[in-house]
C-alpha cells in the first residue's frame, strides 16, 4: 500500500513528459534544418568556429560512469562535456545578441549545435554506449530555448537603457545564460529519470546542486564566449577556449582517478568473502541496501558516499579473526567481540585515505543505536538484516523472520525508524519483484 | 610566537629584503595620477575572495584550491594596470589566504612581496612590449597582443619560480634546484594567462567588468578539479596500502614485505630499463603479490610447526586468492598476472599452473625474485636474516631452474649499486587490539 503510494509520486507524468520532450526536440531539429536549406548560413565563418568548439567539445566528452560498481553520488554534476555544452550555449547566446532578425539566429543556432552534437555522437556509438539519443534532445532543447530568450533582448536592452542610468549590455546576455542553464537542468533530470526509473524529486535535487558548480562554469563560460567574441572577434575562441578544454580534461582525468579508487576499495571489500569470512556478494548486498535505505530517509549526497564506503568495508575486521565466523554473521557473536572486530576494521579503514566518517562508522558497528551517527544505524541493520535473512538465497520466510527480529532489536540495538524503512525497502523491492 | 623560531635567520633576511623590495615597486603608485585605483580595489577584492577557501576549512576537508596558486586575476591586472599598481593587487589576496605553520604570518608576508614583484614584472614587460601606444584591447590588436601577453606570463612565472628557490635555499640550506627542479612547468601559467588575457579583453570592452568576472567560474573549477584529481590519487595509493595492511593483520611476521618486495620488484624493473608506466605497475604487483593471503585461514597462516600436506594446498591457493581480489582493479594490468604467477618457477615445477621459462610473464619472473630476495633478507620468526651478499649468492645458485638468471643479475647490479635497506620503512607499532586472541598461536 505504501509502496503503490511512493511509486506513484513519479509516475505518470514525467513518463509522458519524456516523449514529449523528443519530439519537441526533432520538431525544433527539422525546422532548424528547412530553414538552413532554404536560407542559407548567415556569417557562415562564425557559425563554423562555434560548430567546431562545440564539436571538439562533445568529442573530449567525459565517458559514461562504467566500470563503477555503484552508482554513486557525482561531485562534479552530471554534465557530460562542460564545452561542449558551454559553446553550444555561446553560440546561441551570440546569435540572439547579434541584433536583426533574433528568431531566425536561433534556427541557425540549433541546427549548429545539432551537427556538432551528431559528430560527438559518432565515437560515442562506436563504443556503444546509451544516451546519445537524449543527450542531443538536452542540447537541442536548451539551445532553442536561449536562441527564443534572446528574442527578447532588444527589447529587455532598451528597458534596461531607459530605466537604468546608463548601458548594463552584459546583464541581458548573463541572464539568458542563467536562465538556460536552469533550463537545461530541468531536462537532464527529466531524461534521467525517464532512463533509470526513482522519483524525481531527488534527481532534480542533485541537478540542481550541480548548479552551483559545473553549471554556473558552463553558464559563465558561455557568456563570456558569446561577449568576448562581440569585442575581440572570433580570435577570442581559442584564447579562452584552452582554459575550458583543460578543465573538461581535468575533469576525465579525475572521473578516471575515482573510477580505479572505487575499483580498489570494491576489491578490499571482496577480501573477506575471498577469506571465507563472509558469504559471497555480502558487502555488495549490505552496500546497495545501506544506499537503498540512505535515499529513503533522504540523507543528502556526501553522506550517502560515507555511507556506501563504509557499507562496503564493514567487514574489513574479521580478517583478524583465527577462525572465521560461521556465515561470516557477526551479528551473533558476543558484544565485546563485535567491538573488537568493529575497532579492528576501522583501524584499517583508516588508511584506506577515506573520509574520515567512514572509519568512524566502521568503528561504531558494534555500538547501541543511541550512541551511533545516522549512517552506523543504517549499515548496522542492513548487515545484521543480510546476516539473519540468509542474503540472496534467503527465502521470503526468512526475510520476514530477520524483520521480526531487527523489530526486537529496537530497544538497543538497531533504530526504530531505520529498521521500518528498511522494511519499507525492501517492500518496495518486493513490490516491484511481483509486478514484473 | 614559539614556532617561528623553527625558521632560520637567513630565510628571514631574504623575506625582509623581497618584502622591501615589493614596496619600493609599488611606491610610485602613491602620488601617480594615471593609476585607476576603482580597477586596482576591485581586482584586490576580487582576489582576495578567491584565495579566501584556502583558509583553514572544517575539520578534515580540504581547501578547494591551495593558497596562493590561482593567478587569472593577477595577470589580468599585469594587462591592465601599471606596474606600481598592480604590484598593490596581489597583496590583499596573499594575506587573506591561509598559511602553514611554522610562521603564518610571515609566510603570507613572502607571498604577498613574491606574487607582487612577480605581477609587477609582468606588468612591465607587458607595458613595454604591447603593440599599441593605448592600453587598448579589441579586435585590432589580435593576435599580435598574444606575444607580449605570453612574454608577460613567462616572466611572472620565472620571477615567482626564482624567489621561490632562493627562500627555499635559504630555509633549507641546501643549494637551489637540489631538491626539486628550479623551474616549474609554465604550462599552468600559461593557461591562468589566457584567461587573464579574456578578462583584461573583457574589461576594456563595452561590456565593462561585470562581465570580465565571468570568467572567473570556469577557471576556478578547473583548478578545483585538478586539485582533487591530486586528492584522488593519494586515497587511492593509501588504499592499495591497506589492502597490504590487512593482510598484516591476519599473518604479522610478513609486516612490512610488501612494501620491500615492491622496492626491490621496481629496482629490478628499472635495471632492466622497463618504461615508467611498467615499473609502477611491477611495483604495485611487489606491494600487492601476497594480497591472497586474505584468502587463506589465519590459522593456517599463524601455524608454528611444519604444515600437513592439506595446510601446504592451502596456502598454495593464495596466488589465484589474490589474483581473484584484485581482478576488478583495471588500472593494474600486468601485475594482476604477476600476482597470479609469482610462484611458478623456471623449470616448471611452480605452482598454481607449473609454468615454464619464458611461458611466465616476465612481470612475474621479477616479482620472484624481489619476493625470494627479501625472504632471505628478513627476520622471520623462525630464523635470522641472512646478510644480502650472501642471498644474492643464493639467488645465483637458484638462477636458471627456479629465477630467470636475467633478473637475479639485475638484482645484483642494482642492490650493489645503491645497496638495500633491510629496515622496515612504512611500518609502525602494532595496534594493542591486533595481538592475537585467547586462542592465536603466538609467533615466537
Amino acid at each position: 500500500m505504501t509502496a503503490r503510494a511512493r511509486d506513484g509520486r513519479g509516475g505518470p507524468l514525467p513518463a509522458a513528459v519524456v516523449p514529449l520532450l523528443r519530439a519537441a526536440a526533432l520538431c525544433t531539429a527539422v525546422l532548424a534544418l528547412l530553414w538552413i536549406a532554404r536560407h542559407g548560413p548567415a556569417e557562415p565563418g562564425t557559425a563554423l568556429a562555434f560548430g567546431l568548439l562545440a564539436a571538439a567539445g562533445e568529442l573530449a566528452r567525459r565517458p559514461a560512469a562504467s566500470g563503477a560498481p555503484y552508482p554513486l553520488h557525482e561531485p562534479l554534476g552530471r554534465e557530460p562535456a562542460p564545452l561542449g555544452a558551454a559553446a553550444a550555449l555561446a553560440y546561441a547566446l551570440l546569435a540572439g545578441s547579434a541584433g536583426e532578425s533574433a528568431a531566425h539566429g536561433a534556427l541557425q543556432a540549433v541546427a549548429v549545435v545539432l551537427a556538432a552534437v551528431l559528430v560527438g555522437a559518432v565515437p560515442q556509438a562506436a563504443r556503444g554506449e546509451p544516451g546519445a539519443p537524449d543527450h542531443a534532445v538536452r542540447r537541442v532543447l536548451t539551445t532553442a530555448f536561449a536562441g527564443v530568450c534572446c528574442a527578447a533582448l532588444p527589447t529587455a536592452g532598451e528597458f534596461v537603457n531607459t530605466v537604468g542610468r546608463g548601458p548594463a549590455p552584459a546583464l541581458p546576455v548573463l541572464l539568458v545564460a542563467g536562465l538556460a542553464v536552469l533550463c537545461d537542468a530541468v531536462l537532464a533530470a527529466a531524461l534521467l529519470r525517464a532512463r533509470t526509473g526513482g522519483p524525481y524529486g531527488p534527481v532534480l535535487r542533485e541537478e540542481l546542486r550541480a548548479l552551483g558548480g559545473t553549471g554556473a562554469a558552463v553558464g559563465a563560460a558561455a557568456a563570456v564566449l558569446a561577449l568576448a567574441a562581440g569585442a575581440a572577434g572570433l580570435w577570442a575562441l581559442p584564447v579562452f577556449c584552452l582554459p575550458l578544454l583543460l578543465t573538461q580534461l581535468s575533469f576525465r582525468r579525475c572521473a578516471a582517478a575515482r573510477t580505479t579508487y572505487r575499483q580498489t576499495i570494491a576489491s578490499l571489500a571482496r577480501a573477506t568473502e575471498i577469506g571465507g569470512h563472509t558469504p559471497a556478494g555480502h558487502a555488495r548486498r549490505v552496500a546497495e541496501l545501506s544506499l537503498a535505505v540512505g535515499r529513503e530517509l533522504r540523507l543528502p549526497g556526501h553522506e550517502l558516499a560515507v555511507l556506501e564506503y563504509a557499507a562496503l568495508m564493514h567487514d574489513i575486521g574479521q580478517l583478524s579473526l583465527v577462525d572465521p565466523v560461521p556465515g561470516g554473521a557477526t551479528v551473533l557473536l558476543p558484544r565485546a567481540e563485535q567491538r573488537r572486530i568493529a575497532l579492528l576494521g576501522g583501524a584499517v579503514v583508516r588508511r584506506t585515505g577515506v573520509p574520515a566518517g567512514v572509519a568512524a562508522v566502521v568503528e561504531q558497528q558494534a555500538d547501541p543505536y543511541r550512541e551511533q551517527c545516522p549512517a552506523a544505524r543504517i549499515v548496522r541493520a542492513a548487515n545484521a538484516y543480510e546476516d539473519l535473512s540468509g542474503g540472496s538465497g534467503g527465502s521470503a520466510g526468512g526475510a520476514l523472520a530477520a524483520l521480526e527480529q531487527l523489530r526486537l532489536g529496537t530497544g538497543r540495538d538497531f533504530a526504530p525508524e531505520v529498521v521500518e524503512s528498511l522494511a519499507r525497502v525492501l517492500g518496495e523491492s518486493a513490490g516491484a519483484g511481483g509486478r514484473r | 610566537m614559539g614556532a617561528v623560531t623553527a625558521i632560520p635567520k637567513a630565510a628571514r633576511a631574504v623575506v625582509t629584503g623581497v618584502v622591501l623590495a615589493a614596496g619600493a615597486c609599488a611606491a610610485p603608485a602613491a602620488g601617480d595620477p594615471a593609476v585607476p585605483w576603482a580597477a586596482v580595489g576591485l581586482l584586490a577584492a576580487v582576489h582576495a575572495l578567491c584565495e579566501l577557501p584556502s583558509r583553514g576549512t572544517a575539520a578534515g576537508r580540504f581547501p578547494p584550491v591551495g593558497a596562493g596558486s590561482f593567478f587569472p586575476v593577477l595577470l589580468a591586472a599585469a594587462f591592465l594596470l601599471p606596474p606600481s599598481a598592480a604590484v598593490l593587487v596581489a597583496v590583499p589576496g596573499s594575506l587573506a589566504g591561509g598559511a602553514e605553520e611554522p610562521g603564518p604570518r610571515l609566510r603570507r608576508a613572502w607571498r604577498a612581496a613574491r606574487l607582487g614583484l612577480a605581477t609587477g614584472a609582468a606588468a612591465a614587460v607587458y607595458g613595454r612590449l604591447r603593440p599599441g601606444p593605448e592600453r587598448s584591447l579589441g579586435a585590432a590588436d589580435f593576435p599580435w597582443v598574444l606575444a607580449p601577453a605570453l612574454a608577460a606570463v613567462l616572466v611572472f612565472c620565472l620571477v615567482a619560480a626564482v624567489l621561490d628557490a632562493v627562500v627555499r635555499a635559504a630555509a633549507e640550506r641546501v643549494p637551489p634546484g637540489a631538491r626539486r627542479p628550479l623551474l616549474p612547468s609554465p604550462a599552468p601559467h600559461c593557461v591562468h594567462g589566457l584567461a587573464g588575457l579574456t578578462m583584461a579583453v573583457l574589461w576594456k570592452s563595452p561590456y565593462g567588468p561585470p562581465a570580465a568576472l565571468m570568467v572567473l567560474p570556469p577557471v576556478y573549477l578547473s583548478c578545483r578539479t585538478f586539485a582533487q584529481y591530486h586528492r584522488e590519487r593519494a586515497a587511492h595509493q593509501a588504499t592499495i596500502r591497506a589492502l597490504v595492511q590487512a593482510v598484516d593483520l591476519k599473518d604479522r611476521y610478513t609486516r612490512g614485505h610488501g612494501e620491500r618486495v615492491g622496492r626491490a620488484s621496481a629496482l629490478i624493473a628499472g635495471e632492466l630499463g622497463l618504461g615508467e608506466e611498467r615499473l609502477e605497475t611491477i611495483r604495485f604487483a611487489g606491494i600487492l603479490h601476497d594480497v591472497g593471503k586474505l584468502g587463506v585461514p589465519t590459522r593456517v597462516l599463524r601455524k608454528d610447526g611444519p604444515l600437513t600436506p592439506a595446510e601446504r594446498r592451502t596456502v598454495e591457493l593464495h596466488p589465484e586468492y589474490g589474483h581473484e581480489i584484485v581482478r576488478g582493479i583495471g588500472f593494474l594490468g600486468e601485475a594482476r598476472e604477476a600476482i597470479l604467477h609469482h610462484h611458478e618457477r623456471l623449470d616448471g615445477t611452480g605452482y598454481p599452473y607449473g609454468l615454464a621459462g619464458e611461458a611466465i610473464p616476465e612481470a612475474a619472473r621479477v616479482v620472484a625474485v624481489a619476493d625470494a630476495f627479501d625472504a632471505m633478507t628478513s627476520t622471520r620468526s623462525y630464523r635470522r636474516a641472512r646478510p644480502v651478499p650472501e642471498a644474492l649468492e643464493e639467488l645465483g645458485r637458484c638462477a636458471g631452474t627456479q629465477f630467470d638468471p636475467r633478473m637475479v643479475r639485475a638484482l645484483t647490479r642494482a642492490v650493489q649499486r645503491e645497496g638495500w635497506q633491510t629496515a622496515v620503512t612504512s611500518d609502525e607499532a602494532v595496534p594493542p587490539a591486533a595481538r592475537p586472541g585467547p586462542r592465536g598461536v603466538p609467533a615466537g
